[in-house]
């Protein structure tokens, strides 16, 4: 995924300036890093340059120009093949608790190693409280609740796996002892 | 802190000689939502049953609002538990042949009130939970979904102090179990009850006041503490 195309598919609904599309962008993906300006007009010149996009006004309000940009036929048909195109799946998830596990066993041993496994679960499950109070608040829109299922979700998963950790962990130390 | 609404101590028991709980504390304050996880076998079903009275542990005690469960005879526990504790399962465990109103209107028939007045409460219970639609409606023919707001519904209709759930929503799909979960809370907190809830799913969990997590009859109590300045990026 590319800024370029995330510009492209708000421009789908409109022509918009740069300074719009940089709130709108952020209102819409909570959970996603905030846009910079420069980052906004420099993917905007990048798509005008593949003949993406347009320039379709230019007016000045109190200060300098500003350039309402249209989608052109060429971005509606770019957007529609990156919209039904699979995103690509990560080749490894990282997982730095895991790098520490496997230290903690050769430094610390099981003991601290399960008692890390403890303290990493009870964080991720406080966040998910947290996020879950959030989610259920009054006025939290369908971005919000989204953003948040994903969050939970990833968490949810990060507890299986210290869940399996620790029973692999103490299946091992069965079997060594 | 005023006295727990629901305890135990020391609380150890087998099955078959097979391990189930190792010596579990647990103390539940009023309107407190505690959700009880841990991996299967972990033990906290059978934390649960003794909770409810439904199981005498070998070792330990548990005391309801104040009262010994072994103590107390099997009638007597059964009457406590009639009047301080509600009760929801994993399948919204319903008399099939009877409609909604009907079922949920049980525990108050049980206990004497008479049936149109049991009934009246019964439907405005129903209408809190959103599913008034199913007053007249027999169980055996409601959604997963239906029968378990009615189980909720039932189970808060006496105006328990306590309510334990196990894996209330464990049959439901996501959203419906997020759904699920949200009223079960928000509908003991409004009642003033506290909640027991017992659940594999961390998100389920994630809707209580704290967590329990038992491991192999144990309750983990490392102290979270250390180490709680962590890399907080991890779970940004």
């Amino acid at each position: 995924m590319t800024t370029g195309h995330v510009l492209l598919g708000l421009l789908s609904r409109g022509q918009q300036h740069g300074y719009d599309l940089k709130r709108q962008h952020d209102s819409l993906f909570p959970a996603a890093k905030e846009l910079a300006f420069g980052q906004v007009y420099a993917a905007l010149g990048r798509l005008r340059d593949r003949g993406l996009v347009e320039e379709a006004a230019r007016e000045r309000v109190d200060g300098p120009d500003r350039t309402a940009y249209r989608i052109t036929p060429a971005g509606r048909e770019e957007l529609a093949t990156w919209l039904a195109r699979v995103e690509p799946l990560p080749v490894r998830a990282a997982n730095p608790v895991a790098t520490k596990v496997t230290l903690l066993l050769l430094a610390e041993g099981v003991q601290r190693t399960v008692e890390h496994l403890v303290r990493e679960r009870s964080a991720r499950v406080d966040r998910m409280r947290e996020l879950t109070a959030a989610k259920h608040m009054p006025g939290t829109t369908l971005q919000e609740v989204l953003a948040a299922d994903h969050a939970l979700a990833h968490l949810d998963a990060d507890l299986r796996w210290i869940d399996s950790a620790r029973r692999r962990i103490h299946d091992l130390e069965g079997e060594i002892a | 802190m005023t006295e727990p609404v629901l305890s135990c101590r020391g609380v150890i028991h087998d099955y078959d000689e097979t391990p189930a709980l190792l010596g579990v504390d647990l103390d539940v304050h009023e309107g407190e939502v505690v959700a009880i996880t841990g991996p299967s076998g972990s033990g906290k079903s059978t934390l649960l049953l003794c909770l409810a009275g439904v199981i005498v542990p070998r070792e330990g005690s548990v005391l309801l609002g104040g009262v010994d469960l072994r103590a107390v005879g099997e009638r007597n526990r059964a009457a406590l538990r009639r009047q301080s504790v509600g009760i929801v399962f994993q399948y919204g465990t319903l008399v099939p042949e009877l409609t909604g109103e009907e079922n949920v209107a049980l525990p108050l028939l049980l206990s004497g009130r008479p049936r149109a007045e049991a009934l009246k409460t019964a439907s405005q219970w129903l209408e809190r939970l959103g599913v008034e639609s199913v007053a007249r409606t027999t169980a055996s023919r409601m959604s997963g979904g239906q029968r378990q707001r009615v189980a909720l519904a039932r189970a808060l209709v006496a105006t328990p102090r306590v309510v334990l759930a196990d894996e209330p929503t464990g049959a439901l799909d996501s959203v419906a179990s997020d759904l699920v979960a949200g009223e079960l809370v928000s509908a003991a907190r409004n009642a003033g009850a506290a909640v027991v809830l017992v659940t594999h799913d961390a998100r389920v969990a994630a809707f209580a006041d704290r967590e329990v997590h038992l491991w192999d009859g144990r309750v983990d109590d490392t102290d979270p503490s250390i180490g709680a300045a962590a890399d907080q990026q991890v779970l940004q």
